[in-house]
């Protein structure tokens, strides 16, 4: 995770997107700005950068169902609930279903646990559409594959 | 049981917060209930899951856009319910 940049998820464990499932790894930093005000003195993971763990890790699945052609944009969380403290250091281990596979828009209920631990939970819905141009669609997919992305799902068929 | 109106109709009370006496077959969900588009993908969801279908959002979005049929064909409520029931009689068996 580089917090500043958003950047959540270092990696895509598993994908099925038939089965409309994804696990994700996101390592905490042991050091970031971020912590230097969420708190003086008391470092922990902001809980809106929980619930962006958890987008993040849903709209991974969704551009996965997509195959990329659209991209999904973050419409509604609901029902979050953020369990416990996450301290700098942590790996947590993110997971997604694909509940709703609508017309324009999806939903996702995403999980993130540490050691085996619920941390939050949410449910998550995403508006679906056209990448805002080839610069945003070109970082994703150098993203994606950074992060072990499948290659088949990179391109509508 | 309830009609697909009465269903439709108490979807968008509870999601929108907008008085049950207020919807009626013939109001325009944009014009006369001021539903905007975030609200309307609530309500898609949860005539998605009452109905066990997938309304076709995009394709009736590029009908509107293309100037193929008015929002009236797809917004007005009764209109929007005669759709729905298309959708579930052709759902298989």
């Amino acid at each position: 995770m580089i917090l500043e940049y958003f950047q959540m998820v270092d990696r895509i464990v598993a994908l099925d997107r038939k089965a409309g499932t994804i696990r994700t790894s996101c390592q905490v930093p042991t050091q970031s700005p971020v912590f230097v005000g969420h708190f003086p003195g008391f470092p922990r993971l902001p809980g809106a950068l929980m619930i962006e763990t958890m987008a993040q890790t849903g709209g991974w699945l969704v551009l996965a169902q997509l195959k990329f052609a659209k991209m999904p944009f973050l419409t509604r969380v609901e029902s979050a609930k953020l369990r416990r403290f996450v301290e700098p250091g942590e790996t947590l281990d993110g997971a997604a279903t694909l509940t709703h596979d609508g017309s324009g828009f999806a939903v996702i209920e995403s999980v993130i646990s540490t050691g085996g631990q619920k941390v939050a939970s949410a449910e998550i819905r995403y508006v679906v559409g056209p990448f805002p141009n080839d610069t945003i669609r070109a970082a994703m997919v150098f993203k994606a594959r950074e992060i072990g992305f499948p290659e088949d799902c990179l391109h509508a068929e | 049981m309830a009609s697909t109106f009465e269903t439709v109709a108490d979807i968008i009370a509870d999601t929108c917060d907008i008085e049950r006496d207020k919807i009626t077959p013939e109001s325009h969900a944009i014009n006369d209930l001021g539903i905007d588009s975030l609200d309307f993908l609530d309500i898609a969801f949860a005539i998605d899951k009452s109905f066990a279908i997938k309304m076709p959002l995009e394709q009736w979005t590029r009908e509107v856009n293309d100037g193929k049929v008015s929002t009236e064909e797809y917004f007005v409520l009764g209109n929007l319910c005669k759709h729905i029931d298309l959708l579930v009689a052709a759902k298989p068996a």
